[in-house]
Order: structure tokens, then sequence, then C-alpha cells
């Protein structure tokens, strides 16, 4: 059993007119097996919460704490994090040009593991991966993520997430722009991860229809750089009827 | 009627797609350029001509003179069983048949060499194997060259020229692929720190002539190398294809040129380059010119520069000029970035550590040029220096990161 825990996190983004501050004082504990998930209106830091916990240069963390079954995360580097068992399925996947998706998981594989991957097998199981995905065999001779299509990049996301079984992984938003089958597909790539692996969960979206695929444990309302108020289940279709109204009242008052 | 396209030091993703019929007046338009044998035509440059205006003419001064000896480089050449070569004096009919000197150190390497090598794939041969003509610095003495490069009617060879050691080179490489040959000419500029090369390829193709041209620069205080291509019949295809690495304080000049002076011919310009270390200066000027009968004249030029450090400078200057409203298609693209730190970010975001993860990226920045080379050996070597080169920039990167770390 692992635990990651985010304990009063403050996070600034560094823009032309200086540091701005974007987090104010998160405060979370997500144990393995478990899935929780984030909602909150545009530009409420959901996304900034994400790339401070993967080490983004751009976003300093200027106080709280961060730990993995009690290591400091934040003193880890980006590529730490991602050894130590953090991953992150970006909301915009970034091409990677000439570097191809077999080379690419390949190469990943084999830092994340600390050694490479038995060739057979491991081919064998990007197959597979893949099939489950409905992605195309031919994408893996094509680059990363270049001229992907907004559902194939997020499949490409959850095939790696699957495929380096990390103990934690961040979706921001990997269902924004899928259309229904898209969804459900990815959905199942998540929940074989679960069941395969134990991994916790942490979904940022702005949509209840991904929550019924996926199951949370935990919705935690995010407003205004903080979760303003946590719940089970039930919690998310309230938001889903009433908006984030209520809150954001509540922050700006 | 024509157009022309300047777009000096180009910085962002720029591609265009140009049709003929702009009234635009061509600015040095290349059809005007003076080309002659005759030393006293072309003098010694100050820097301010078009045609120097990025190159440390400082540096280059030795090879302006008119006095240029031979002993400063030595020449092996191993042919392929089929290929022939020879030794010849300076009179041989055969030489200077491939257009006239287009600037100083064209027409001084021109007038200083006393003997030339000449290799001649016989008409209709397959050559078996690559043919190696390896140029190995000696001596720093400002010296002269001249190779000429035969493919006869619908023969077919791979010839790697290899420039290597250190020297003070004024060299001219001419090419002449005849009617239905298939050439492939590989120039590696591989040269140790101090070198100073200067070089003018000169290729004429005949009809239905094929010729591939590679140009690899690594090494080299100062390297600058001129490729034209001329063609003389229809059909004839040429396809450029450079990759260059500057490091800190090299100058690296490649300016070409392709004469589209007869219809239905078809050029393909691709050229990619990476900068690292304060002063690295690289230049790539393409100049095409579709002449006004070269009618179904298909041609497109590229070229990307990746800035890997603070301090280097890539100029990028293609130039079209269209001189016929009945071309298949004319166009450029010209781009220069910077390293993509999201992109490292995203390879060190699944755990592929900072040094691994900008190999990765610089090798997929030349990897599809590298596979348009389709001579394997070449690839492998470039495929090696380029790794070699990326192993200089990590010990900056490693010991810039160190430092922070302890500030
Ligand atoms: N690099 C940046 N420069 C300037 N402002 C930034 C930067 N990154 C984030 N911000 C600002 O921080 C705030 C939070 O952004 P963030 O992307 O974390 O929101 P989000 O909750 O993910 O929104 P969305 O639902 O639209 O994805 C926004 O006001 C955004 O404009
Ligand atoms: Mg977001």
């Amino acid at each position: 059993m692992s635990t990651l825990e985010i304990r009063d996190l403050h996070v600034s983004v560094e823009t032309k007119e200086g540091a701005k501050p974007i987090l104010r004082g998160v405060d979370l504990t997500i144990n393995s097996g478990e899935t929780h998930a984030i909602m909150g209106p545009n530009g409420s830091g959901k996304s900034t919460l994400a790339s401070a916990l993967a080490g983004h240069p751009k976003y300093e963390v200027t106080s709280g704490t961060v730990t993995l079954d009690g290591e400091d995360v934040l003193q880890m580097s980006v590529d730490e994090r991602a050894r130590a068992g953090l991953f992150l399925a970006m909301q915009y996947p970034v091409e990677v040009p000439g570097v191809s998706v077999a080379n690419f998981l390949r190469t990943a594989k084999t830092a994340i593991a600390g050694e490479a991957p038995a060739l057979r097998t491991w081919g064998r199981e990007v197959k597979q991966a893949m099939e489950h995905l409905r992605i195309d065999p031919a994408f893996a001779e094509r680059s990363v993520n270049e001229g992907f299509s907004g559902g194939e990049k997020k499949r490409h996301e959850i095939l790696q997430m699957e495929l380096f079984a990390p103990r934690f992984a961040i979706l921001d938003e990997t269902d924004s722009g899928l259309d229904v089958d898209a969804l459900r597909i990815v959905s199942e790539g998540v929940n074989r991860a679960k069941a395969n692996t134990d991994v916790g969960v942490l979904l940022i979206t702005h949509y209840t229809r991904i929550l019924r695929y996926i199951k949370p444990d935990f919705v935690h309302v995010f407003v205004d750089g903080a979760i303003a108020e946590e719940g089970g289940p039930e919690l998310a279709e309230r938001l889903e009827e009433e908006g984030y109204d209520r809150f954001l009242t509540a922050a700006t008052a | 009627m024509s157009t022309t396209t300047d777009h000096s030091r180009a910085v962002a993703d720029g591609a265009h797609s140009h049709s003929a019929g702009h009234g635009v007046v061509p600015v040095g338009s290349r059809a005007e350029r003076l080309t002659s044998f005759d030393l006293a035509d072309i003098p010694v440059p100050t820097g301010r001509e078009e045609e120097w205006r990025f190159s440390p003419v400082a540096r280059l001064q030795p090879l302006f003179s008119e006095d240029l000896g031979a002993a400063g480089v030595r020449t092996t050449v191993v042919p392929a069983p089929e290929v022939k070569v020879e030794i010849v004096g300076r009179d041989d009919a055969r030489l200077g048949t491939t257009g006239k000197p287009g600037d100083r150190t064209a027409v001084t390497a021109w007038n200083a060499f006393r003997e030339a090598t000449v290799v001649t794939v016989p008409a209709e041969a397959v050559a078996s194997d690559v043919t190696s003509v390896r140029v190995e610095g000696i001596a720093k003495d400002a010296t002269a060259l001249h190779l000429l490069v035969h493919a006869e009617r619908h023969s077919e060879a791979v010839v790697v020229i290899d420039h290597l050691g250190d020297a003070t080179l004024d060299e001219t490489v001419e090419i002449v692929v005849d009617d239905g040959a298939h050439l492939t000419l590989v120039t590696v500029q591989d040269w140790a720190d101090g070198a100073v090369h200067a070089s003018s390829h000169r290729a004429r193709l005949g009809r239905d002539a094929k010729l591939k041209h590679v140009l690899v620069t690594f090494g080299g205080d100062v390297v600058r190398v001129t490729p034209d291509a001329t063609f003389t019949g229809e059909g004839g295809e040429v396809e450029m294809v450079g990759l260059y690495f500057a490091d800190a304080d090299q100058h690296q000049e490649h300016r070409l040129f392709v004469d589209h002076a007869v219809p239905r011919c078809k050029s393909r310009v691709t050229y990619k380059g990476a900068l690292q270390g304060a002063g690295a200066h690289t230049v790539w000027v393409g100049d095409v010119l579709i002449q006004a009968k070269a009618e179904g004249t298909d041609t497109y030029e590229l070229n990307r520069n990746l800035v890997l450090t603070d301090g280097a400078r890539a100029d990028s200057v293609p130039n079209l000029e269209i001189e016929t409203g009945e071309i298949a298609g004319a166009g450029h693209a010209s781009a220069t970035g910077r390293f993509d730190d999201e992109q490292l970010f995203y390879l060190m975001a699944r755990g592929i550590p900072e040094v691994d993860a900008r190999r990765l990226v610089v090798r997929g920045f030349f990897a599809e040029l590298i596979e348009e080379i389709g001579v394997d050996s070449v690839e492998e070597r470039l495929l090696a220096s380029i790794e070699a080169e990326l192993e200089k920039s990590m010990s900056v990167i490693t010991g810039v990161a160190t430092r922070e770390v302890d500030a």
C-alpha cells in the first residue's frame, strides 16, 4: 500500500509580470487503489496542481509538502518522480517529432523499470495494450503525438499508464474531446490499470460522464486554488445539476 | 515576370508556396550574378557583398590569395571495382565544363590547381561498392584541390568525399551526371578544430540524370560550401540533403543554387542544422532559379535549425525566383527554433533522464533526414558523429545543472 500526501501546497506560476500565486493551500491524501475526482471551474488551478506534482519547471512550490510513502517528492527531479511511480496523463500531450512511439515506450519503460524489458514479452505486451485501446499498430512507427487527433493523444497517454504501471496516476482532463466510444475505451484502460496494479488515481474532469465508467471514491471541488468541498460520488451529481455558482460566490465573497 | 523572396534570419515557422505572376523585381537575381574563370573579374571581397555578408572574411583570407599550393592535403581514392581514377593536368579537356566560378574562393581554387583527380563511372556501369575519396589535412599551407566526379550515361554509383585532419583548403568539386546516370555524391566535412575550408561544388545534369547530393558538416573553424546544380536536359532530378552541427565559435555556411534552365526537371532541397555554444554560427542560403523556359519545374526547399543553447545564431535565407507561370510546383520553408523545453518535460515525465531526453529530441530532429541519405555506412557514421556532438553539449548542460544546484 502506498500513499501520496499533499499538505498545504502553495504554487506560483512564472509569468512575464513575475510569479503569480495559483494554488493556495491544497490538502489531499491518496492511497493505492483509491480514485479521487477533482472537479472545478476553468482556471481554478487543476492543471497547475497536476504540473506541480510532476515537477514542471514553470511552477514553483512556495510552501507545503508532497510525499510519496514519506519520501519528499518536491526534492526529486521530473524524471525521478516518474521513476518513483508518479504518472501524469497530460491535458495537452506534447509532440516529439522524429521519435517513434515504439522507441519512446521502450526507452521510458527501461528508465522506469531500471532495466530493459525482455524483448519478446514487451513486444507482445505493447501490441496487446494497443489493441485494447483500439490504437492502430501503425502508430508504433509514428512520431510521438505528432499529427495525432485529440482522442488519439489521450489514448496514447492511457496506453502509457497501462504499460508503465505507476503507483499514482494523475489524469488531467483525459475525457475532454473524446466521443462516447473513445470515452468508454479510455475508461476501460484506466479500470484495467486499477484492477491490475492497484494504482491510485487522481482524475481531473469537468464532466460526470466519465465518472459513470470510472467510479470515484472521493470527489473534491476545486475553486480558486484550493479544495472547497469534499464528498463521495453523490457530490459529482450535485455539481452537474447545480454548477459551481455556490462555491464561486463563496470564494469571491 | 518574376517572383523573389528573401527571408533573412527566419525565426518562426514559415512555409510558403509560390505561383508566378507577381511583378516583383528580383533583388540580386542569381541569373545576373557574375561568374568567371578569370581572377581579375572577381576581386577579394570586403564582406559587404551579398554572397559574403554572413561570412567571417578575415578567417577566410588565406583562400582569397592567388598563391595557393598543393601540399596541405593528401588525397586518397579507393574506387569501386567498376570505377576509374586518374590524375590529370589542368589542361585536360574534361575539366571546367560544369560552369564558371561564382565567387572569390572558387576562382582562386580554379586558377591555382596543377593536377586534378578525376573519378569516372563508365557508361552503363553499376558500381558494386562505394567509392571513397579521402582528403586529409597534413599541413596548414593554403592549398587548392580539384576533383571531378563524372558519371557517364546510364551508370550508377555512390561517391563519398571525406575531409578530415587540419587544413586550409580551397576546393572545387565538379560533378557531371550524364544522360540517365544516377549518382549519389556525399561530402563530409569532419575536420579538426582549426580547419578553414571553402568548397565550390558545381554539378551539371543531363537528360533524365539523377543526382543525390549529400552534405554533412561537423568540424572545422570555418566551413563554407557552395553547391550549384544546373540542368541541361529535361527529366533531370536533383536531391540535396544537408546536415550540420555547429559548436562554439564555429562558422558553417552552405549556399546552394539550383538552376532550372530547362523544362520538366525536379529539385528537392532539405537542410537541417543544430547549433550549440556561444558564437556558433550557421548560414544557409538556398537560391532556386526557374528560368522562363523551364516549364513544368517542380521544386521545394526546406531549411530547419535547432538552437540548443544561448549565444548561437542561425541565418536562413531561402530565395526562389520564378520567371515562368507554367510550373508544376514551387515552394520553400524555413524555420529556426529553440530547443523545446516542453518536449523535454514530456519525456522526463516518463522517467527518461535529461541527457537521454535531449539526445532523443535531437536525434528525432535529424531522423528523417538521415533516412533520406540511403547509404548505410554514411548513416551509421552520422549517427555516431551526432552522438559525439551531443556528448559535448551534455557535459556543458550537466555542468550548468550542477552549478545551479550548488548556488
Ligand atoms: N504559464 C502560465 N502563465 C500565466 N498564467 C498561468 C500559467 N499557467 C497557468 N496560469 C494561470 O493559472 C490559473 C490556473 O490555470 P490552470 O491551467 O491550472 O487551470 P485549470 O483549473 O486546469 O483550468 P481548465 O479547466 O481550463 O483546464 C489560470 O488563471 C491560468 O491563466
Ligand atoms: Mg486544466
